[in-house]
């Protein structure tokens, strides 16, 4: 792998600067052992053009920043090899998403909006008592909500989805798959009913076309499918009239 | 006449990690209108990069059977090496098993106790109690006398942001993410919140606030390897540190962790060594038993670093082009264990090492990891200096871990604290009010919009702003270290004067325009470099080795002269801080012997 030199192909364009149309601008950088797109961006922002825009936090693929299209696929720019690619490199911001500037998109705002729409915090009656111990819960249950909540909200699975580029509200995988961390929950109070209100629809359970995308490019490797499977069994089964106890159903008695 | 946009509330909360959001969480709950600004969307702040766990006595797990706030007191005064507050430590030790049981109810999943028998990996077989189970357990930190550290799986700092955060939405709190506070705006002897840059555009704005709290997190990114995300570059330190009335506490206090993995500076966690892993030099040989026979690899972190490092300096390093360095070998605990309990370890040395720690050994060197120091606090979390300012969490010197901070220690001090100045904030905003000049706005607003413009244009220089962080960061690197000697720290401090220097006649090659990040990193460099002079210059005045701060020069802790906090100011057009010192409470636990490590034990009585 020594001795390569890469070429950068970087998709241009500053909401500040409308005037300028956006553009592909190449750069060139000699590849280095163990380099990832976050050395490769940072280099040509130091040595070549300061103006690059990119987000980077933890660049350690825990914080979900760094996703952008990378040869046509939605991928983590930080933990992307170049050695894996091949000499031209090119790259583009994730669509869906509002653009900042360059690669730079908003997934803030979106997770934000999509987190006050499903109601994503544990809803309870339930107040703190710092006298008591803390109510038990058996650990695999533990695990499985942790199973579901280890998203990162990068925003892959919602780039390369279909009906997400197409539908302003569609909750994509990741909402489904928060609305599953909820529903595993068994400190969360809503019934079958309340989630049924929050994806029992076109914009959310409904809406997916099953083409899999998500499943495909999710850097964390979450059974974003399966959890889609789980969530419209479940919301089918209220439209259905099936009452069911939720507890029961957890498995937890 | 400028023409910006203006924000006012009660309560403005610089930085959304953990520690801000506990604190505008609390203020919420109190009623107030609560603005918290962030860099970054919260979700993404450095918090959630914390793997391992967080530190509360609860007591549950076989191993941690007899816990209690006095162990956790003892552990944490050893730990400082006698640096600390003792007053905040007991606040703190009383209140974490709260902290840690109300995020449960908030949503945290953390992992629980499961009854039956165990074998740990070396050898031991524990016993869970059936009584016990379903309660929140507990792992092995360095440092401690009993398995206190909860965690959930591998994403303790995510799933603790991700909870936190979620009561922030269900508070309807507002963020402001993607906006970076660049001053305080205050008249010398009150604060009366900060001027913004948003980041989306490039716009000023100002926030106007009747109490101003920082929570920015550490300084990690001054130095150029550093486990910290890329965000952490101590801003809301020089931010303080800049109005000249406000201290940094401690400055000199950096830890380093154990195993950063080499070259990438990504962090591997101490949940790898208390789940069982080794430190292997270039033999293969486990050398830390030698070193440290009762704890090991489990020897509080600075103790492990500097180990590690004297023996790299005898020859037993593994060579490579970034240097020399160790192995981390966790093999044995087996794919199964490697690929449910450690996994996020395992994804890192696969993504980025390329190593497979299932049948690899992994490349590890001790690595910038944490700042004790920053904006010196009382008990309450209120800022020396100046009225209305609060702090908390990595940015603070509310001073929980004094000279070296225990691993789980600082989650928990970031929602400990988080609650406990959080009440503090409420009560104090309820009965303040704010009364200000306009012109003190206005003024302030102008200063920062003609650094932009002569950042712009060049007027003051044209020298690179990478150019200088990166003589910053290796200045730093080389000479303040995890051994330091007042030859390399004088060669510091003079150097980092000359750059200090540079930094303030930085002129942009971009336009500067819309959200540049190059203008970004040029109005953080002067604070930056003054940070490291105050970390450079803190480290040659005090003479003696205490917890992370080692002098090769002075190896011994010195009680007599040195049981003092140091205070960094930094008066108008200086160029160097200037130092004062403050006694270091003691209530309970006398200095004494930590039981590990080299210093402490040597000044007593020169064993
Ligand atoms: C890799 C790693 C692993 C760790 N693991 C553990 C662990 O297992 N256990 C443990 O106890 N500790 C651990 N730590 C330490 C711990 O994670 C941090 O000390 C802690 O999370 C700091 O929290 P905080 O809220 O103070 O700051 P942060 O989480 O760093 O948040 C800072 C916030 O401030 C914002 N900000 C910064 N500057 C500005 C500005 N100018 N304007 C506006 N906003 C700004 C940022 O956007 C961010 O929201 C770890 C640290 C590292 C590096
Ligand atoms: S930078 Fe955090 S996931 Fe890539």
């Amino acid at each position: 792998m020594a001795d390569r030199e890469l070429t950068f192909e970087i998709f241009r364009y500053n909401p500040a600067k409308p005037e300028i149309k956006p553009r592909m601008q190449t750069y060139k950088l000699k590849e280095t052992t163990g380099m990832t797109i976050f050395v490769a961006l940072n280099m040509i922002r130091e040595e070549q053009d300061p103006s690059l825009m990119f987000d980077f936090v933890c660049r350690a693929a825990i914080c979900g920043s760094c996703a952008m299209i990378i040869n046509g696929r939605p991928r983590l720019a930080c933990k992307t090899l170049t050695s894996t690619l091949p000499r031209t490199i090119k790259l583009f911001p994730l669509p869906v998403f509002k653009l900042i500037g360059d690669l730079s998109v908003d997934t803030g705002t979106w997770f934000r909006h999509l987190s006050i729409r499903t109601e994503s915090w544990v809803h309870t009656s339930k107040t703190f008592d710092p006298t008591k111990e803390e109510e038990r819960m058996d650990n695999k249950i533990a695990l499985e909500i942790y199973e579901a909540e280890r998203c990162i909200e990068c925003g892959c699975c919602i780039a390369g989805c279909a009906t997400a580029n197409i539908r302003d509200e569609f909750l994509g995988a990741a909402g489904i798959n928060r609305v599953a961390r909820f529903m595993v929950d068994p400190r969360d109070e809503r019934t079958p009913e309340e989630y049924f209100e929050v994806v029992g629809s076109e914009e959310g359970a409904f809406g997916c076309m099953g083409l899999m995308a998500c499943d495909d490019n999710c850097p964390m490797e979450l059974p974003l499918q399966m959890q889609l499977a789980f969530v419209r069994r479940k919301i089918a089964s209220i439209g259905l009239g099936i009452k069911q106890e939720k507890k029961i159903k957890m498995g937890i008695g | 006449m400028s023409i910006y946009q203006t924000h006012i509330t009660d309560v403005l909360i610089v930085g959304a990690g953990l520690a801000g959001e506990r604190i505008a969480v609390e203020a919420a709950m109190h009623g107030h209108d609560v603005i918290l600004l962030s860099l970054v969307p919260p979700r993404r702040s450095h918090s959630t990069a914390a793997q391992g766990g967080m530190q509360a006595s609860l007591g549950n797990c076989a191993m941690g059977e007899g816990d209690n706030p006095d162990v956790h007191f003892a552990d944490t005064v050893k730990g400082s090496d006698w640096g600390c507050d003792q007053e905040v430590a007991r606040l703190f030790v009383e209140n974490a098993p709260l902290a840690v049981r109300e995020m449960a109810i908030w949503g945290v999943p953390w992992s629980r106790v499961v009854a039956g028998q165990r074998k740990l990996p070396d050898g031991r077989v524990i016993e869970e109690k059936k009584e016990k189970e379903g309660l929140i357990t507990a792992r092995d930190f360095g440092g401690t006398a009993k398995w206190r550290t909860c965690y959930t799986a591998d994403g303790t700092g995510h799933t603790l942001q991700y909870t936190m955060d979620s009561m922030v939405l269900k508070l309807g709190i507002t963020v402001h993410d993607r906006t970076e506070a660049i001053s305080l705006i205050h008249d010398g002897e009150q604060c009366i919140g900060v001027v913004a840059r948003c980041l989306r555009t490039g716009d000023l704005r100002v926030y106007i606030a009747k109490t101003t709290v920082i929570c920015t997190g550490g300084y990690g990114r001054l130095y150029s390897a550093s486990t910290n995300a890329v965000i952490n570059e101590g801003n809301g330190m020089f931010v303080a540190l800049n109005t000249g009335v406000v201290p940094l506490g401690n400055m000199e206090a950096v830890q380093f962790h154990p195993t950063g993995m080499v070259p990438v500076w990504i962090l591997i966690t101490e949940g790898a060594r208390g789940d069982g892993g080794y430190l292997l030099d270039k033999n293969l040989y486990r050398f830390m038993p030698d070193y440290e026979p009762k704890k090991k690899e489990l020897a509080s972190r600075d103790v492990v670093s500097r180990r590690m490092t004297q023996h790299m300096r005898a020859g037993y390093g593994v060579d490579s082009p970034y240097g020399p360095h160790l192995w981390l070998d966790i093999r044995h605990l087996g794919a199964q264990h490697i690929n449910t309990n450690l996994r996020e370890i395992a994804n890192i040395a696969r993504n980025f090492a390329g190593v497979d720690p299932v049948k690899d050994l992994i490349p590890v060197r001790p690595t910038q990891h944490y700042s004790m120091g920053g904006v010196r606090t009382n008990k309450d979390g209120a800022a020396y200096g100046l009225k209305n300012l609060f702090a908390a969490g990595e940015a603070a010197c509310w001073d929980l871990h004094g000279f070296n901070r225990l691993g789980g220690n600082s989650l928990a001090e970031t929602i400990t604290a988080g609650r406990i100045i959080g009440k503090k904030v409420a009560e104090y905003t309820k009965d303040a009010t704010i009364s200000y000049n306009y012109k003190l706005v206005d003024d302030a607003v102008k200063e920062q919009e003609n650094r932009i413009k002569a950042l712009v244009h060049g007027w003051n220089g044209k020298e690179n702003v990478y150019e200088v962080r990166n003589a910053m960061e290796k200045n730093l690197m080389d000479y303040v270290g995890i051994f330091r000697n007042g030859k390399d720290l004088q060669k510091a401090v003079d150097n980092l004067r000359e750059v200090y220097h540079r930094s303030l006649k930085i002129g942009l090659r971009s336009n500067g325009e819309g959200p540049n990040p190059e203008l970004a990193q040029a109005l953080r460099m002067p604070g930056m470099v003054r940070l490291a002079l105050c970390i450079a210059y803190g480290a040659l005045m005090r003479t003696e080795s205490r917890g992370s701060h080692a002098r090769e020069d002075y190896p011994k802790r010195d009680d007599v002269n040195w049981l003092k906090r140091t205070l960094a100011y930094w008066p108008d057009g200086a160029d160097l801080p200037e130092l004062k010192y403050e006694p270091v409470k003691i209530t309970e636990l006398p200095p004494g012997d930590r039981g590990y490590g080299e210093s402490s034990a040597q000044s007593k009585g020169g064993k």
